[in-house]
C-alpha cells in the first residue's frame, strides 16, 4: 500500500473543517483564536505535502511554512494581547461583547 | 538719477505691504505708522527724482519728442509668438507725472493718518496695521498702472486697484454701511472691468498686440499716430453692427475707465465710498484710484483720435456727467458725499478735454495747437489731485474734530481751526479757479479747449465751473461760517495734531503754486512742446463766473438767513430729486431687484433648485434609502462575516467547478 | 512500497488529527481545547517528520507547540475561572457552524476525489537537504532566495513586539 498525496490531504481538509466549525460556533474569543489556528495548521500542512510529493527537489512549500508559523505566531500573540485587554474592559471574552463595529 | 530706480518706486510699496500686512500684528501702532510713512517717504523721493530726470534730462528727448523709456520689460506669458503678455515698467511723460501725483498725495495720506487713524471716538483704531498694510498695497497697485507697458498689466493693475480700494472702503468692516459701499463699489467697478476686458480682447485680437510703446521692432498700438494707424488699419474693414470693431473694442475700454472713473451711469459706487476713513478717500476716491479711467483714455488717446466715435461717446458723456454731479453736489449735507460729487464733476471735466480735443472730422489732421485738451486733462488732473485730496483732508479734520459728518453739526467752526479753515479756502479758491491758484490754470485751458470744439461745449462747461465754485463755497461757508457753534461743554473742536495739519499746509502750499508747472512742455500727448497763451477772453469771463457763483454762495451761506429754505421750498422738486442724487441709486435699485432679479435670476433659481439639486438630491436619497436597507447586513458579529465570507468563497468555488463541467 | 511502520504510524497521525481537531472545537472546556490543541500540532510535527523535514517539524514544536500553546495557556488562565464550562451551544449556532464547515468539507473532498490528477502520486524519494543549505537559501537573494521575506517577517515581528507591549500596557 503506498501512501499518497490524498491521504495526507484528507486529514488535513477535516483539519480545516473542525476549525471552520469551531470559528463560528465558538464564543470564546480565545477558543475562536484556537480554531484559527487549527485552520492555519492545516494549511501548513497541504504545502508541505504538496511540495514534497510533487517537488521534492525544491522547497517553497517549505519555506512558505516556515514563515507562515512566524506570521501566525506573531498574530496569536497581538490578537492575545488584544483579548486581554478587552477582558480588562469588558471581564469578559464574549465575541459578543466586541460588536461595537455595527451600523 | 538713473530711471531704473522706478523699479524700487513700484517695489518698495509692494515690499511694505508685505512686510506690514504680515509682521505689522507684531509690532506696536507706532513703529507700523512710522515704518510706512518712512517707506512711502523713500519713494516719494525716489518717485520725485525719477520724474525730474526725465522731463529736465535732455537726453530723453530725440528730435524735439520726449521718447517714452521702457524700462524693464520681460515676458510674463507667451501665448503664442504673436500674442505675448508682458509685465513692465515704463516711463512716459504721463506715467511720470503720476508718479509725482501719487507718491505726494500717499505720503501725505500716510503721515495724515497717524493722527487721523489713531483714535476711533476716543477708543484706539482696531486694525491700524492693517490699514497701512492696505494703503502700502494701494500705491504699489496704482504705481504698477501707471507705469504700464501693456494693456494687459493695466488690466493686472486695474483690478488689483479695485481691491485695495474695496479693502480700505470696507475698513470698518463692523459697520454695515462700509460693507454695503465696499460690495456696491466692488460689483459696480467689476461690471465696468468686464467690459473692459472684452475691450482689451478685441483689441488684442485685431491689432496682435498688448503694448503701448515700440520695443525691439516690434510696434506698439499707441507709440504714435503713425502707430496707432498702423493698428487701427489691421482692423480695416471688421464691422460689428455698423460700427468697426476698432470703436466697439475702445467704447469697451472707456466703460472700464468709466468705472473706475465714476462716469455717469456708473458713478453709484463713488459717494457710498466715502463710508471708508477720511485719508482713504482723499488718496483712493479723489485724488488718485478714480483718475485711473481717464488715465487709461489718455494711455490710448492715439487710438481714440483715430476712432471718432468713440470720442464722442466720452465727450458727450463728459459733459453730461460734470453737470449732472456739480447739481447734486449743490445740495448734499454730508461734507463727504458733496466732495465725491464734486471730484466726480472734475473727473468728467478731465474726461470731457481728452475727448474735446481731437473732435475734428474724420481726416486727422493734426494742426497746429492741437492736443491742446489732452495737456488741459493732464494738467487738471495733477492740480485737482493736489488740491482736492486738500479737502478731503480737511474735512477729516473737520470730522476728526466734530465727529459728524453732516454739516449742520458744524457751522461757525472758523474760530477754532483757524488752520484748517485757511487751507479748505485756499481749496476752494482752486477748485473754483481764481488765479493765481492751481485750477485756474488748469481749468482755464479745459475751457479753451471746449471752446476750441465748439460754442455750446465751451458754454456747458463754464456753466458747470460756475457751479463748482458755488457749491465749494456753499460748503465752505456752512462748515466755517454761517453761526456760531454750539460748544460741547466737554469737548471743544480745534486744530488736530501736527501730523495732520502739517499735510494740510503743504498742500494748500502746492495748491497755490501748482497752477505754474510748465505742464504745456512736459506732458504733452506726443511727447512735443506744446505752445499755449493764456486766452483772456475764456480766462477772463470763467473767473467772473467763478465769482458769479462765489457771490451768490456767499449771499447764500456766509450769516445764518432764510435764503436756502425759501430757495428749498421754492424748488422743493428740484431740491429734493437733486438730494436724492436724481434717483440713480433707486432707478439701479429697481432693475437689480425688480428687473433682474425677479425675471432673469428667479427662474434660474427655480430651475436649479428643481431641476440640478433634484437630480442630486434624488442620488443622495437613493443611495441613503440603499444604506438603510443593506444596513443590518453590517451587524458587528465577526462570526456573521466570517459565514457570509465562506458561503461566498464556496459559491465562487462551486460556481467555478460547474463551469468546469460544463 | 513504504514499510509497514511508515503506513501504521500513517495511520496513528491522520486518527490523532482528526479525533483531536474535533476535540479541539467540541469540548466545552478551554483549557482543555488548548490541549487537544497541543496534540494536533504535535501530530502534525510528525507529519512533517515523515516528510523527512526535521527542520520543519522542529520549529512546529518549538514556536507552536512551545510557543502559542503556552501563550494560550497563559490567556486561558488570566481570563478564566479553572473547570469553568463554556456554555452549550444553541441549536441555530451549532447548524449555521456545521452547515458552513459540512458543505465546505463536502465541496471540498468532492473536488480532491474528482479532480485532483496528482493525487495518486506516491511519497517520492527525499532529495538531500541540510540545516545550513537551508540557511543559506533564507539569507539569499538569488533564485529561491528568501532574504526578502526574512526581513519583512522581522519587521513584523518587532512591530507584533511593540504592538503586544503598547496593547498590554495598563494605562
Amino acid at each position: 500500500m503506498d501512501l499518497t498525496l490524498l491521504m495526507y490531504l484528507i486529514p488535513s481538509l477535516i483539519m480545516f473543517g473542525c476549525g471552520v466549525y469551531g470559528f463560528l460556533t465558538r464564543k470564546n474569543m480565545i477558543a475562536i483564536m484556537i480554531s484559527l489556528e487549527l485552520m492555519l495548521n492545516s494549511i501548513d500542512i497541504n504545502f508541505v505535502v504538496f511540495n514534497r510529493f510533487l517537488y521534492p527537489g525544491q522547497f517553497e512549500g517549505m519555506f512558505f511554512t516556515l514563515f507562515a508559523i512566524a506570521i501566525a505566531a506573531a498574530e496569536t500573540a497581538l490578537a492575545l494581547a488584544i483579548i486581554i485587554n478587552v477582558f480588562r474592559v469588558a471581564k469578559k471574552v464574549d465575541i459578543n461583547e466586541i460588536n461595537k463595529l455595527k451600523f | 538719477m538713473p530711471l531704473s530706480l522706478t523699479i524700487a518706486v513700484v517695489a518698495i510699496p509692494l515690499l511694505m505691504f508685505l512686510f506690514l500686512g504680515l509682521a505689522g500684528v507684531k509690532m506696536g501702532r507706532k513703529l507700523t505708522g512710522v515704518l510706512g510713512v518712512i517707506g512711502m517717504g523713500v519713494t516719494t523721493v525716489i518717485a520725485y527724482g525719477v520724474a525730474l530726470t526725465y522731463f529736465f534730462d535732455p537726453s530723453y528727448i530725440v528730435d524735439g519728442v520726449r521718447k517714452a523709456v521702457i524700462v524693464w520689460n520681460p515676458d510674463w506669458l507667451s501665448f503664442t509668438k504673436d500674442y505675448v503678455v508682458r509685465m513692465g515698467i515704463a516711463v512716459d511723460p504721463i506715467a511720470a507725472m503720476m508718479l509725482v501725483v501719487i507718491t505726494t498725495i500717499s505720503f501725505f495720506v500716510h503721515l495724515y493718518s497717524l493722527g487721523y487713524m489713531s483714535d476711533h471716538h476716543g477708543n484706539p483704531e482696531k486694525g491700524f496695521q492693517r490699514f497701512y498694510a492696505d494703503l502700502a498695497l494701494f500705491t504699489f497697485s496704482m504705481l504698477g498702472l501707471v507705469v504700464a507697458t501693456n494693456l494687459f498689466q493695466i488690466f493686472v493693475f486695474f483690478e488689483m486697484v479695485g481691491v485695495s480700494s474695496y479693502l480700505l472702503i470696507g475698513f470698518y468692516y463692523h459697520s454695515p454701511a462700509a460693507i454695503h459701499a465696499s460690495k456696491k463699489a466692488f460689483i459696480v467697478t467689476r461690471l465696468a472691468d468686464l467690459f473692459f476686458l472684452l475691450g482689451i480682447m478685441i483689441l488684442g485680437f485685431y491689432t496682435k498686440s498688448f503694448d503701448f510703446f515700440n520695443q525691439n521692432g516690434l510696434t506698439g498700438i499707441c507709440d504714435s499716430m503713425t502707430a496707432a494707424q498702423l493698428a487701427v488699419g489691421k482692423a480695416q474693414g471688421a464691422t460689428f453692427m455698423g460700427c468697426s470693431v476698432m470703436a466697439w473694442a475702445l467704447t469697451f475700454i472707456f466703460i472700464g475707465g468709466a468705472g473706475k472713473s465714476a462716469m455717469y451711469p456708473l458713478h453709484i459706487w463713488l459717494p457710498d465710498a466715502m463710508e471708508g476713513p477720511t485719508p482713504v478717500s482723499a488718496l483712493i476716491h479723489a485724488a488718485t484710484m478714480v483718475v485711473a479711467g481717464v488715465f487709461l483714455v489718455a494711455r490710448l488717446f492715439p487710438l481714440y483720435v483715430i476712432e471718432q466715435g468713440a470720442m464722442e461717446i466720452i465727450c458727450v458723456v463728459g459733459a453730461f456727467t460734470a453737470f449732472y454731479a456739480a447739481a447734486i453736489a449743490c445740495v448734499q449735507s454730508d461734507i463727504k458725499r458733496a466732495l465725491a460729487f464734486s471730484t466726480i464733476s472734475q473727473i468728467a471735466f478731465m474726461m470731457t478735454s481728452l475727448a474735446v480735443s481731437s473732435a475734428d472730422g474724420q481726416l486727422i489732421e493734426i494742426h497746429e495747437g492741437f492736443g491742446l485738451g489732452y495737456m488741459a486733462s493732464m494738467f487738471h488732473l495733477f492740480t485737482h489731485a493736489m488740491f482736492k485730496a486738500l479737502l478731503f483732508l480737511c474735512a477729516g479734520a473737520i470730522i476728526h474734530a466734530v465727529h459728524s459728518n453732516e454739516n449742520c453739526d458744524m457751522h461757525g467752526l472758523h474760530k477754532y481751526m483757524p488752520i484748517t479753515s485757511i487751507a479748505f479756502l485756499i481749496g476752494c479758491l482752486a477748485i473754483a479757479g481764481i488765479p493765481p491758484f492751481a485750477g485756474f490754470w488748469s481749468k482755464d485751458e479745459i475751457l479753451v479747449a471746449c471752446y476750441e470744439k465748439g460754442l455750446g461745449w465751451g458754454l456747458w462747461m463754464s456753466a458747470v465751473a460756475g457751479m463748482t465754485a458755488f457749491y465749494m463755497f456753499r460748503i465752505y461757508f456752512l462748515i466755517f461760517h454761517w453761526k456760531e457753534h454750539k460748544v460741547h461743554t466737554e469737548h471743544k473742536p480745534a486744530d488736530q495734531v501736527w501730523t495732520m495739519t502739517l499735510p494740510l499746509i503743504v498742500l494748500a502750499a502746492i495748491s497755490v503754486v501748482a497752477g505754474f508747472v510748465p505742464m504745456h512742455d512736459l506732458v504733452t500727448w506726443d511727447g512735443k512742446e506744446l505752445h499755449t497763451q493764456l486766452n483772456w477772453t475764456v480766462a477772463g469771463s470763467s473767473v467772473a463766473i467763478a465769482c458769479v457763483g462765489i457771490a451768490l454762495a456767499f449771499v447764500m451761506y456766509y450769516k445764518e438767513n432764510t435764503i436756502p429754505a425759501k430757495m428749498k421750498s421754492t424748488f422743493s422738486g428740484l431740491w429734493e430729486a437733486a438730494y436724492h442724487r436724481f434717483y440713480m441709486d433707486e432707478l439701479y435699485q429697481f432693475i437689480t431687484h425688480k428687473v433682474i432679479f425677479k425675471a432673469i435670476c428667479a427662474p434660474i433659481a427655480w430651475f436649479d433648485r428643481k431641476f440640478i439639486d433634484g437630480f442630486m438630491n434624488m442620488l443622495a436619497d437613493v443611495t441613503s434609502q440603499a444604506a438603510y436597507g443593506i444596513r443590518r447586513l453590517q451587524s458587528g458579529s465577526i462570526q456573521g462575516y466570517v459565514y457570509l465570507y465562506i458561503m461566498g468563497a464556496l459559491l465562487i468555488a462551486v460556481v467555478s467547478m460547474v463551469c468546469v463541467l460544463m | 512500497m513504504e514499510s509497514l511502520g511508515s503506513i501504521i504510524m500513517y495511520f496513528v497521525i491522520a486518527l490523532a488529527i482528526i479525533v483531536f481537531s474535533v476535540l479541539t472545537v467540541t469540548t466545552r472546556k478551554i483549557l482543555r481545547s488548548a490541549t487537544y490543541l497541543l496534540f494536533v500540532l504535535f501530530a502534525t510535527a510528525l507529519v512533517y517528520f515523515q516528510m523527512d523535514y526535521e527542520f520543519l517539524g522542529a520549529v512546529q514544536i518549538a514556536v507552536y507547540a512551545g510557543g502559542i500553546v503556552v501563550l494560550f495557556v497563559f490567556s486561558i488562565l488570566l481570563t478564566h475561572r479553572p473547570g469553568e464550562n463554556a456554555d452549550a451551544l444553541t441549536n441555530q449556532r451549532r447548524w449555521l457552524g456545521l452547515s458552513a464547515a459540512l458543505v465546505g468539507v463536502a465541496a471540498c473532498g468532492y473536488a480532491l476525489f474528482s479532480y485532483c490528477k496528482f493525487c495518486g502520486q506516491a511519497l517520492p524519494e527525499a532529495s538531500d537537504f541540510n540545516i545550513a543549505e537551508l540557511g543559506q537559501f533564507l539569507l539569499s537573494t538569488d533564485k529561491f532566495g528568501y532574504l526578502l521575506p526574512f526581513e519583512a517577517v522581522s519587521v513584523l515581528l518587532l512591530a507584533c513586539i511593540i504592538g503586544g507591549v503598547v496593547i498590554a500596557r495598563r494605562r
